[in-house]
């Protein structure tokens, strides 16, 4: 008692952390938005995860299987195709889309083509259709008697002419190609607006240097664009893991198995089969290696920044 | 640091409260079983009552008649509203999953047959056995039990096509054989009843340079449409029932059906389908027939009012040839039957209610919108295609040649026998192989179903 020395109110507080450091009533202005977070993204989220440790048909009552969902989605062939597939896919939303639209962009920006805002729009459309148009429209443009195939056939390629869709070795490869379709043109706009922010005298200097249009690219643009990148990959690499939409209307997954993904998959099993504990464990380990990818395309980002 | 911690304490509240609030999926849905000791038919006197019904009747003539019926159903019977929810039949499968285990579910409802659907429906004691309707209204007098076994079950949901009756459909369907009479008449080919008549009609269109059978696989399960037309030629019914229904008994890799999957591979090879018919869509596929190509078009009795409008005259429909069993069979079943829910509190109006749409009166309505009715068919004063249609659906129910479609015999059934077909129609996939890939699940499903 006779040792007890006053504090001040709210010294130990303050002692806790740095000046700076958010202090409690942070909380309260944060709250609105977390609230909204924690209500709509953050429950049903924790809901998935309990409902992947049962076996539910959806109407019954659920029996519990533990990680049993987990290791079936993990060794399964049949469910780890469709992984594979999203893997691919990757490519053609992803790999592909970036690397045209860098050329692309750098092209324009480099040209000074005239009418570049109408290019821009056109590139872009294909962003701003329904994922389900543009699946009907390809899927006709891919059917036997389709304008692929009569171009094929006016060209002398009548032999090369199939129907694309329902060959296990191109259906795949089809879905793939309408995605270039769609996400190169979010990229060109994307790498556009990146290279606008350059200094036009960054280039001449270059050119002064004796730089050629490639050297420049290397060294100008794609530095340049960087974040843009990160943007791109990161938006066009969900559009890859997470299609539905093409699949389920192009080719329902088949023919065979030769083009499911495990969006359709998700569906499929939780929606027609009643396997809600399997397909919501699919869905779980799709979210968990999209977080991990758009992780590590950020931290690449950073880390060449730094 | 602090902030994140507290972050992850939030989510384990969040976490443990979910796990707290209840202990299974679905251990939350109650059931009553108030099974009624005797039935009422009378529904004038049941006191004023509103019967939700949800129903998948959306298309022409299909709406036509279901809303005069109901109209009908209240004029007689002035206590009763009825609230009728309509959606497509994919909107409705997937919405009535839910629908159905809520406290507030509807009365009727139209679900569909398979295992995944009415089956877990039964198995999960979410519909009413009619069984009690059946006695009191007759309906066994009416319906012939090849009908009545494609929405029966036993009441642990395990076995279909046998136990009580779930469900009272208003329409019939078969996969036939639409022709062309034009072509046939052009090219001399009459129409084929025996499976070598058929088999020489395909060579001869062939040769001519016609494509003999329209066929589009894209959306995968005409497959099953196709696949099971061929498979009727050789396989005897109660096999095929077996294998449809998913009952113990049959084999995929018998004889017979060997012969069943090596024809169809030997058809394609023949060039006797449309070419890249793994391709092409079910509709175009249809369409292309409704244009005047192709000879023949094996496909359900619901292209009728489509297929009319286009061909006219032209237009020719019958039962599939009869092979080498001898007997005829044909793929086909009813539109989705009205089943009464477990919750339903107005279970005896609900009853009398599908007796009301699916009483002799009600069918005649049904076939004037155009519809084929499932029972009391009378093809007098119909013509053309329509009276063949008629014609066919009779003599199928008198002669039991109904065989259920094949992808009700396991849940997995769909996804691999679409699959299947369309392997084995590229080429990827041997008879052998096929059939055993399919003989796997079938066994391994009733193995393990008990049934």
């Amino acid at each position: 008692m006779a040792d007890t020395v006053p504090q001040p109110p709210r010294a130990g507080r303050r002692q806790a952390g740095p000046p700076g450091e958010p202090r409690r009533i942070a909380y309260l202005y944060i709250a609105p938005a977390l609230l909204v977070f924690g209500l709509f993204f953050l429950t049903p989220l924790l809901h998935a995860v309990w409902l992947s440790l049962y076996e539910w048909d959806g109407l019954s009552v659920g029996t519990w299987v533990g990680l049993d969902n987990y290791r079936l989605v993990l060794t399964d062939e049949a469910l780890r195709e469709p992984f594979v597939h999203a893997l691919t896919l990757i490519v053609f939303f992803s790999i592909i889309p970036c690397a045209l639209g860098l050329a692309l962009a750098s092209m324009i920006t480099r040209s000074a083509v005239r009418g570049v805002n109408f290019f821009r729009t056109v590139l872009f459309l294909p962003q701003v259709v329904a994922l389900v148009v543009v699946a009907v429209a390809w899927r006709q443009i891919f059917a036997p008697d389709g304008p692929l195939n009569d171009f094929l056939r006016t060209v002398g390629l009548g032999d090369v002419a199939r129907g694309w869709l329902g060959d296990e070795r191109y259906a795949l490869i089809c879905i793939g190609i309408v995605g270039i379709w769609v996400c190169t043109g979010l990229c060109v706009v994307l790498f556009l607006a990146g290279l606008s922010k350059v200094p036009r005298e960054l280039y001449e200097a270059a050119r002064l240097d004796g730089a050629g249009p490639i050297r420049e690219f290397i060294t100008i643009s794609v530095p340049a664009v960087r974040g843009e990148l990160a943007v791109a990959l990161t938006l066009t690499l969900v559009a890859a893991m997470r299609t539905f939409d093409l699949v389920y209307v192009m080719t329902s997954g088949g023919p065979g198995t030769s083009s499911r993904v495990p969006a359709y998959e998700v569906w499929d099993r939780a929606i027609n089969k009643g396997q809600v504990g399997v397909g919501v464990t699919v869905a779980l380990i799709l979210t968990a290696f999209i977080l991990l990818c758009t992780v590590l395309i950020n931290r690449l980002s950073e880390s060449a920044d730094s | 640091m602090t902030s994140r911690r507290t972050g992850w304490a939030g989510a384990a509240t969040v976490a443990a409260l979910l796990f707290a609030s209840a202990c299974a999926p679905g251990s939350d849905n109650k059931k009553d079983s108030d099974e009624p000791s005797s039935v009422k038919t009378d529904v004038a006197k049941m006191g004023k009552l509103t019967l939700t019904v949800w129903d998948q009747e959306v298309r022409g003539g299909q709406a036509e008649q279901i809303a005069a019926l109901n109209k009908q159903f209240e004029d007689k019977y002035p206590n009763v509203t009825i609230k009728r929810v309509s959606r497509s039949f994919d909107d409705l499968r997937k919405t009535l999953r839910l629908a159905i285990t809520d406290d507030k579910a509807p009365d009727v409802v139209q679900a569909n047959n398979g295992r995944s659907d009415m089956g877990q429906f039964v198995k999960a004691g979410l519909l009413r056995s009619l069984e009690p309707y059946n006695k009191a209204y007759g309906w066994s007098d009416r319906y012939p039990e090849s009908v009545r076994a494609l929405a029966s079950y036993t009441e642990d949901g395990k076995t279909f096509g046998a136990g009580n009756l779930y469900g009272l459909p208003q329409a019939g369907e078969l996969v036939g054989l639409w022709y062309n009479k034009a072509k046939l008449s052009k090219h001399g080919i009459e129409v084929p009843t025996t499976l070598t008549d058929f088999e020489a009609a395909l060579a001869k269109a062939k040769q001519a340079g016609e494509t003999p059978i329209q066929f589009g696989n894209l959306d995968a399960w005409p497959g099953i449409h196709t696949y099971g037309f061929v498979q009727n030629q050789f396989v005897a019914r109660d096999d095929i029932r077996n294998l449809g229904f998913g009952r113990k008994g049959a084999s995929w890799t018998s004889a017979e059906n060997e012969k069943a999957a090596t024809t169809f591979a030997d058809w394609v090879k023949k060039g006797y389908f449309t070419k890249d018919f793994n391709g092409l869509g079910y509709d175009p596929a249809w369409q292309d027939f409704a244009k005047g190509k192709g000879v023949f078009l094996p496909a359900g009795t619901w292209l009728l009012a489509d297929l009319q409008k286009a061909l006219g005259n032209d237009l020719g429909f019958a039962l599939p040839p009869v092979g080498e069993t001898g007997k005829q069979a044909v793929t086909g079943g009813t539109g989705l039957p009205f089943a009464i829910t477990e919750a339903s509190k107005h279970a005896d109006a609900a009853g009398a209610y599908i007796n009301f749409i699916t009483s002799p009166e009600a069918m005649k309505l049904i076939a004037k919108a155009g519809n084929l009715p499932v029972t009391d068919v009378d093809s007098a004063g119909t013509t053309g295609a329509q009276k063949e249609v008629f014609d066919a659906w009779t003599k199928a129910t008198e002669d039991d040649a109904l065989v259920p479609y094949l992808d009700y015999a396991t849940p997995n059934f769909y996804d691999l026998l679409t699959a299947q077909v369309q392997k084995l129609g590229s080429g990827s996939e041997e008879p052998k192989s096929f059939l055993d890939n399919l003989e796997k699940e079938y066994t391994s499903f009733t193995a393990s179903n008990g049934g």
